[in-house]
Parts: structure tokens; C-alpha cells; sequence
């Protein structure tokens, strides 16, 4: 032990900030103007469908069969009703409710799946590692649509089950990005020295390790909320997903093909609302993968 | 070469070995089994139960099953269809052609219109056009494909009365140009995304190789830049994209399923729908097997590929 501590590369130093809104990531994030743009959307959206339902005059499940096909910004319906006369803007914010949940929730448990596995196998390398990794690039082989609903299709569907499904088809790609990360940051002095020092291999794991290598993993959890929500939006237009009479905005979609030439906005506004929620996660996404790391694009 | 080739192919093997082993737990582990299609019927006692599965050896022990399975899988007996009542490669592969004609139709049609805008988007790094490029391809990433499919069919079936709303051909015409006339409206839903990812992807190929040295050396020799771009860059730019079709491959195949649901094209993606309405087990396993090895393959290919086309990959 002859170096001095000063030698050391410890982890990159964090530099003084005088307020948390002045940080440079922050900053570089709202130069992002799409970046903004999702994050406010986002905000909106998620605002609109928690609160929204509470103020509408109508319910999601009110049945007003006199008023079947009602066109949108005609009448009492600003976007107009469905097939039985429900109240189309009632029913998409309560579609929004499950489907940003099922985006969330899908998210949070395949990033811990993701990233344990990445963890696990980026630390240990070797054999684990090899093991690991190669079931990822199995389990990358299948589409994911394929083994979504060929799972789907032999059990009940519910929100927790689909919820569980998109997770299990959607953590190897993080799983992945963590692998990496931490197989170069274990080689460096600040881990070594951790270990030296007589650290678990937990606490190296997820007290030095992992913190480092967050900034990736932000940006795969945000663009994982967007997968999310388009694959729920798959499996369950394709009938396989969250079953009516609970509304997502993939299901919406479901039955709206029969009436493309009489109602043609029931199948356009669910649509669309999917098209607006998951261009804002992905431009969250490049926007955070921007500001976290300003080397990316920067030739 | 022959030692990569070997490296790259023994790789390939144990995925294929990891690949067969999740499809055979997936099916077998979950609820209903390969059973349940005469369990749901009612009309069977448990005693017909036991002896169907004890003919079908369902009765042994899970690993045994597998060994089993897979072994007949390898020697190309995929089982019989419960729906269709023949070999399910069969099955498989009289739907196959339609999706291939779909895949392949779209790829090229996204590759042309991709690559071309990846290589003038990195030419004008930053302009109006680059910009427009980055954020079209975004959102052509988060637009359902089914709903993008609902969309063409609004407009230009249903509205503009141009395209035919969906089949693979009119019954009874079965010519050339009817049949292309029909693979216009599926063939540019699918190619949307794949558009955008071979823009993306070309695009940053373009700009690695753009700020290499020999392409200032040729600058230097005062080569025109025309020529710069177009045969000394753009040349060595694609090559990585042979890598990118092969990555691209599971997409296509999920995006192609979708598709053919929309445009009712009778390919392997709605046989795979229907069987699993149906729950025809050893047609939905064979699919689940055919496009994890399809994919496999590709990417075995593609990186064979590379490795002849770029010399430097091999002793990587």
C-alpha cells in the first residue's frame, strides 16, 4: 500500500451544486425541448386520468344505448360514444388509468428483475455470469409478442397476471445494459478498494457498483414504461390482455375494426392516446440519455 | 475463419439447447397443459383423462418428456396439429411463404427509404431535414403497428378506395398484380418501424465513419465529396447494418403477427393466433420453436456475413 489515497479513481466526484434545479443534468434536460414536451404530457395525462373520472357527468360503464355512435364534439359527449352508448372520453381516462399503471408497474418489476440479474452476473462473471447471460440471449430469441401471448393465452387474464407477463418478456434487455456496466466498474480502484476493505459483496454490489452505473439504467426504465405500454396495448388488442369490461386503450381498439367505416374515431382516439403516451416516454427517455450523459452525440 | 465459424455455430447451438428448454417449460408449466383441450369439453372422465395422457406420455417425469420432445424435434417430427389433424411442420409451412413475402417485401422497402435517410441526415448533421428525421422516427417507433394498420386501411381503403382493406388476394383473381395490389397496404405498415430503426442505426454508422482518417486522406487528395460520401463512406457504412438485420429480426417477426391480424394475410403470425384460440398445443409450440430458431439463425447468418465482409470481425 505504498500508492496514496489520492491516486485512487474513486467514484466520479460530485461537483458542489448550489441548488438541486440548478444541476447541469437538469439543465441540459430542459434545453431537451421534446424532453420537456413528454415529461409535461406525461404529467398531464397521468393528472387527467386520476382526476378526470371524478369530474365527468358521465361513467365509464354508463350504458346510454339512445345515444349509441354519437360522433365526437356533438351533444352532450365532447369525443362522442362507442358501440353502447358510452361516454368515449369516460372510458379513455379510465383506459389510461390501467394502461399507464400496467406501464409503471411492468416497468418497476423488470427493472429489479433486469437489474439483479445484471448484477449478479456482471459481479461473479465467470460461470454464473456465462449462464446468465446466455439464458438473456435465449430468452431475447423469442419475439416478444410470441411469448407474450403464448403465455398469455393459458392463463386467466387480469391485470396482475399481464402485468407480470410484460415484466417476465421485458427485463433482459436492462439486464444487458447492467451487465456491462458493472463488469467494467468492478475493475476500478473505488470497487477494488471496497472489496479490500472487507465490504460484502451485497454492499459492494449495490452501495458502490450500482450507483454508478444509474444513469443508464433511469434511461432503460423510462423507455421500458413505453414498451410496457405498447405491449399491453398488443396482447390486449389481440384479445389476450386486460379483458373488458375494464377498459385499456389496447382493448378499446379490440372492436373497433368492425366499425371503421361508421365510427371511425373509435378506433382513432385509443390510438392516439397510446401514439401521444409512449412518444413522450421515449422522448423522456432520450432527453434523460442526454442530459445523464453528456458524451453521447457530442463527436 | 474456419475457428470463428466453428466458435459462432457451437454458440449458436447451446442458445438453440437454452431456447428449447424455455419453450418446453413455458407450454408445460402453465395451467390447463397440453390437456386441457379435451378436459374443456366435459364429455371425458378423469379415466379417459389419464389414459390420453398416459398414450400421449404425459404420465413421465418432465425431463424425460423433453429429452423426448426434443429429439423428435430435431428429427423433424414437430407433431401432429389438433386442429388440422397433420404434421405440424407442414402446417407451419404452408403459411410461412405469406409471411416471408410480407417480412421480406417491407425489409426492402424500409432498408432503401432508411438508409437513405440516415446517410443524408448525417451528411446535414443538426439541419431541418436531421431533425425531422430523429423526431419521425421516434414517434414512427411508439405508433401501435395495429393501429398505424387501422389507419392505412381508414384512409386508403375505406376512404380513398385505393387499396383493398385486407387477404393476401382477391378469391378467384390470382394474378401478379392483384396480389401486389394487395401486399401494398400491409407491406408499408409493417416497413413503418423498420424504417425508423434502419435510419436510426444507418445514420450513426454514417457519422462513425464520416470522422475516420481515410476519409480526410481522401478529402486531402481532393477527391470530390460526392464521390467521398457515396462510394467511400456510405460503402463501409452499411456494413454494419448487416448486424442490424439480424437484431431487427425478432421485431419484424412480432410486427408481422400484428400485421397479418389487421390485413387478415395468411401468414404464420394469425395461424399462430388462431391456434392458440384454438389451443393447439403442438402448433403453437412448434411456432413459438420456428421463429426463436428463425431468429437464431439470422443472427447467426448475419454475423457469419459480417465476418466475411469485414475481415477485422474474425480475429476480434
Amino acid at each position: 500500500m505504498t500508492s496514496p489515497v489520492g491516486a485512487i479513481d474513486g467514484p466520479p466526484a460530485k461537483p458542489a451544486l448550489t441548488s438541486r434545479w440548478d444541476s447541469p443534468a437538469l439543465r441540459r434536460f430542459r434545453r431537451h425541448r421534446l424532453a420537456v414536451f413528454g415529461a409535461v404530457t406525461i404529467l398531464v395525462l397521468t393528472l387527467a386520468c386520476i382526476v378526470g373520472p371524478f369530474l365527468l357527468p358521465f361513467t365509464d360503464t354508463f350504458i346510454d344505448i339512445r345515444q349509441r355512435f354519437a360522433p365526437p364534439l356533438s351533444g352532450a359527449h365532447v369525443l362522442g360514444t362507442d358501440q353502447l352508448g358510452r361516454d368515449m372520453l369516460a372510458r379513455l381516462l379510465m383506459a389510461g388509468r390501467i394502461s399507464l399503471a400496467v406501464g409503471f408497474a411492468a416497468m418497476a418489476i423488470s427493472m429489479v428483475i433486469g437489474v439483479c440479474v445484471g448484477l449478479v452476473a456482471g459481479y461473479y462473471g465467470g460461470a454464473i455470469g456465462a449462464v446468465l447471460m446466455r439464458f438473456v440471449d435465449a430468452m431475447l430469441c423469442f419475439p416478444s409478442i410470441f411469448l407474450l401471448l403464448a403465455v398469455s393465452a393459458f392463463i386467466h387474464p387480469g391485470v396482475e397476471t399481464i402485468i407480470l407477463l410484460i415484466a417476465f418478456t421485458a427485463w433482459m434487455e436492462v439486464a444487458r445494459i447492467v451487465e456491462a456496466q458493472i463488469k467494467a466498474l468492478r475493475e476500478r480502484d473505488f470497487a477494488v478498494a471496497a472489496e479490500a476493505l472487507g465490504a460484502s459483496d451485497a454492499r459492494v454490489m449495490i452501495r458502490e457498483l450500482l450507483p454508478n452505473a444509474i444513469a443508464p439504467i433511469v434511461v432503460a426504465a423510462t423507455l421500458n414504461v413505453a414498451h410496457a405500454i405498447l405491449a399491453e396495448s398488443y396482447i390486449s388488442f389481440l384479445g389476450y390482455g386486460i379483458q373488458p369490461p375494464t377498459p385499456s386503450w389496447g382493448n378499446m381498439l379490440d372492436n373497433a375494426q368492425g366499425y371503421l367505416t361508421s365510427a371511425p374515431w373509435l378506433a382513432m382516439l385509443p390510438g392516439a392516446m397510446i401514439t401521444l403516451a409512449v412518444t413522450s416516454f421515449n422522448f423522456i427517455g432520450d432527453g434523460l440519455r442526454d442530459a445523464l450523459d453528456p458524451r453521447t452525440d457530442a463527436r | 475463419m474456419g475457428s470463428f465459424l466453428a466458435r459462432r455455430v457451437g454458440q449458436a447451438g447451446v442458445l438453440l439447447l437454452i431456447v428449447s428448454i424455455i419453450g418446453f417449460s413455458i407450454l408445460h408449466l402453465a395451467p390447463g397443459g397440453p390437456l386441457s383441450q379435451f378436459a374443456a369439453t366435459g364429455d371425458m372422465t378423469q379415466e379417459d383423462l389419464d389414459r390420453v395422457a398416459r398414450q400421449m406420455g404425459l404420465d413421465r417425469p418432465l425431463p424425460v418428456q423433453y429429452a423426448e420432445w426434443l429429439w423428435r424435434l430435431l428429427q423433424g417430427d414437430w407433431g401432429v396439429s389438433y386442429r388440422d389433424k397433420q404434421p405440424v411442420l407442414r402446417v407451419i409451412g404452408s403459411h410461412l411463404g405469406a409471411t416471408l413475402e410480407l417480412m421480406l417485401s417491407s425489409t426492402l422497402l424500409a432498408m432503401m427509404i432508411g438508409c437513405w435517410i440516415g446517410v443524408l441526415g448525417a451528411i446535414r448533421r443538426y439541419s431541418v431535414f436531421d431533425t425531422l428525421a430523429t423526431v419521425g422516427a421516434m414517434i414512427a417507433l411508439s405508433i401501435p403497428t395495429f393501429w398505424f394498420g387501422l389507419v392505412v386501411i381508414y384512409v386508403f381503403s375505406v376512404g380513398l378506395g385505393w387499396l383493398p382493406a385486407g387477404n393476401r388476394y382477391t378469391i378467384g383473381d390470382g394474378s401478379w398484380s392483384d396480389r401486389l395490389h394487395h401486399l401494398i397496404g400491409p407491406c408499408i405498415v409493417l416497413a413503418l418501424v423498420s424504417t425508423a430503426v434502419w435510419s436510426r442505426y444507418m445514420r450513426s454508422s454514417m457519422l462513425d465513419v464520416i470522422n475516420q482518417d481515410y476519409i480526410r486522406t481522401a478529402r486531402s487528395k481532393g477527391i470530390p465529396e460526392r464521390r467521398i460520401l457515396f462510394q467511400h463512406a456510405v460503402r463501409n457504412a452499411l456494413l454494419p447494418m448487416i448486424t442490424i438485420a439480424g437484431l431487427h429480426l425478432p421485431t419484424l417477426l412480432s410486427g408481422a403477427l400484428v400485421t397479418e391480424t389487421v390485413f387478415t394475410w395468411p401468414g404464420m403470425g394469425r395461424l399462430f393466433l388462431d391456434s392458440i384460440g384454438y389451443r393447439d398445443y403442438p402448433t403453437v409450440m412448434g411456432i413459438l420453436m420456428f421463429t426463436a430458431m428463425l431468429v437464431l439463425l439470422g443472427s447467426l447468418l448475419a454475423d457469419l456475413l459480417y465476418g466475411v465482409a469485414d475481415p477485422r470481425i474474425r480475429t476480434a
